[in-house]
C-alpha cells in the first residue's frame, strides 16, 4: 500500500491553488542495479483530480517525472470547504486516492 | 624582439585577467542559479512525506513490547517533541552518555520498545522503497517540530563541553590517505566540490546555515538524509575510516557543529540538490 499524498488546496482570488506531493519511486526502467540487472519500470501513469465530483485535471505521466513528484496547478471556481479528490494509478495498477478540503 | 616578447607577455596577462573575471562571473551565476533552483523546490519539499510517516511511527505502538515513543525522553520530558531537536545533542543521565537525536531514538527503540540493537539499526540510511529507513522518517518528524526554534545546545554542561572540545579537535585533525581534515574543505570561503559551494564552518554564519538545514531531502538521491548521514558521507569523501553510526566520534562532531549553530533558528528538514 502506497503512502498517503500530502495535499494543500487554497483559495487564491477566484481560483483554487492545489499543491500535491506524492510518494512514489518513479523508476524509469533505464537504470541497472549493482548486479547489472535492469530495474523494471515502475511509475505513475494516470493522475485525476476532481473538485467535488467534477474532473478538473486529468494527466498521463511517463517515466520522465521525478521520484516523489510534486504537482501544483490552479483551477477556476471552488469555495472554502469544498473537497478536492486526487487519484493516481501506476503501471503496476497500484492506486491511491486522497482528499483535501479547500482552505 | 624584446618588444614582441613584452607584448606577448602583456597579452598573456590580459587573457589571464579576463579568464579570472569570467570564472568569477560564472561562479556567481552558477550559485545564483542553484539558489533559484532551491527556491523553486522549497514549495514542494518531499521531506514532508518523511515527516508524515515519522509522525505516524512516533505515535504508534512499536516493537516486541508494543510501546510508542510517548515514553521516550528526548531531553524535555517523556514524549515531548516540540523544540527537542534544538537542544540536541545533550547529556542523558539515564544512558550516561551524550547523545544526538538518532542515537537517542535507537536508545528508546532498544530500551523501551524491545528491539534488538541490530534491528533498531537496520537501514540507518534508506535506499528506495524496498529499504526504507525508520530512523530517517522519525528524525524528519522530530526535527520538523523544532522549526523556527533557536538552537540552544547546553555547552556549559561538563559532558557536553568535553564532547564539543573533542569535536573541535576532530574538525581540524588531518588524516587518512589524502591528509584531509574537515577544515580542509570547510575552513575557507568560496570552496566547492564540482559546482557545489561548501559552507565555511569556521565562521558562525556558515556553521549556523549548514547545521540548521539538516536533515534534508536530497533531490539527487530521492531520500531524506540526517546529520549522521552527512558526517558519514564526509568521512567517505575524505577517505577516512567509516564513521560508525552513533559513535562518540560522530556525536562529538555533531555537538561541535550544533554548538557553533547556537542562537540560529532551526530551519529543517530542508531540501538540497
Amino acid at each position: 500500500m502506497a503512502d498517503p499524498m500530502k495535499i494543500r488546496a487554497n483559495l487564491v482570488g477566484d481560483a483554487t491553488e492545489v499543491k500535491v506531493l506524492m510518494s512514489h519511486e518513479m523508476e524509469t526502467g533505464q537504470r541497472k542495479d549493482a548486479d547489472g540487472k535492469v530495474i523494471p519500470a515502475w511509475f505513475i501513469q494516470n493522475v485525476k483530480v476532481a473538485h467535488n465530483d467534477k474532473v478538473v485535471l486529468a494527466a498521463q505521466w511517463g517515466p520522465a517525472v521525478a521520484k516523489n513528484p510534486f504537482l501544483s496547478f490552479r483551477f477556476k471556481g471552488g469555495a472554502k470547504g469544498d473537497k478536492v479528490k486526487i487519484t493516481w494509478t501506476d503501471n503496476h495498477n497500484d492506486t491511491r486516492t486522497d482528499e483535501a478540503t479547500i482552505a | 624582439m624584446r618588444t614582441m616578447m613584452q607584448r606577448a607577455l602583456a597579452a598573456g596577462c590580459a587573457a589571464t585577467a579576463l579568464a579570472a573575471v569570467m570564472s568569477a562571473a560564472l561562479a556567481e551565476s552558477t550559485s545564483d542559479e542553484i539558489a533559484k533552483y532551491r527556491e523553486a523546490l522549497q514549495d514542494g519539499n518531499p521531506a514532508e512525506l518523511w515527516e508524515a510517516r515519522g509522525e505516524e511511527m512516533w505515535k504508534a505502538p512499536r516493537g516486541p513490547n508494543k510501546v510508542s515513543f510517548a515514553s521516550c525522553d528526548l531531553g524535555l520530558g517523556p514524549g515531548v517533541v516540540k523544540g527537542a531537536y534544538a537542544e540536541l545533542p545533550r547529556y542523558f543521565p539515564d544512558a550516561k552518555r551524550v547523545m544526538d537525536l538518532e542515537t537517542r531514538l535507537v536508545y528508546c527503540m532498544v530500551s523501551q520498545q524491545g528491539y534488538s540493537e541490530s534491528d533498531a539499526l537496520r537501514n540507518t540510511f534508506g535506499n528506495g522503497s524496498a529499504h526504507r529507513s525508520d530512523l530517517e522518517a522519525l528524525a524528519a518528524y522530530v526535527t520538523s517540530q523544532s522549526r523556527g526554534v533557536a538552537m540552544n545546545v547546553a555547552l556549559d554542561e561538563p559532558h557536553m563541553h568535553d564532547m564539543y572540545r573533542l569535536g573541535e579537535k576532530m574538525f581540524y585533525y588531518r588524516g587518512g590517505t589524502h591528509d584531509f581534515a574537515c577544515a580542509t574543505c570547510h575552513g575557507d570561503d568560496g570552496k566547492r566540490i564540482r559546482l557545489q559551494d561548501l559552507p565555511n564552518l569556521t565562521k558562525i554564519e556558515g556553521a549556523q546555515k549548514a547545521y540548521t538545514t539538516w536533515p534534508a531531502y536530497r533531490v539527487s538521491q530521492g531520500e531524506l538524509r540526517t546529520f549522521q548521514w552527512r558526517l558519514n558521507d564526509c568521512f567517505r569523501q575524505q577517505r577516512f575510516p567509516e564513521l560508525e553510526f552513533g559513535s562518540d566520534a560522530s556525536i562529538a562532531l555533531t555537538a561541535y557543529l550544533a554548538g557553533r549553530a547556537n542562537g540560529a533558528a532551526y530551519d529543517g528538514p530542508a531540501i538540497k540538490r
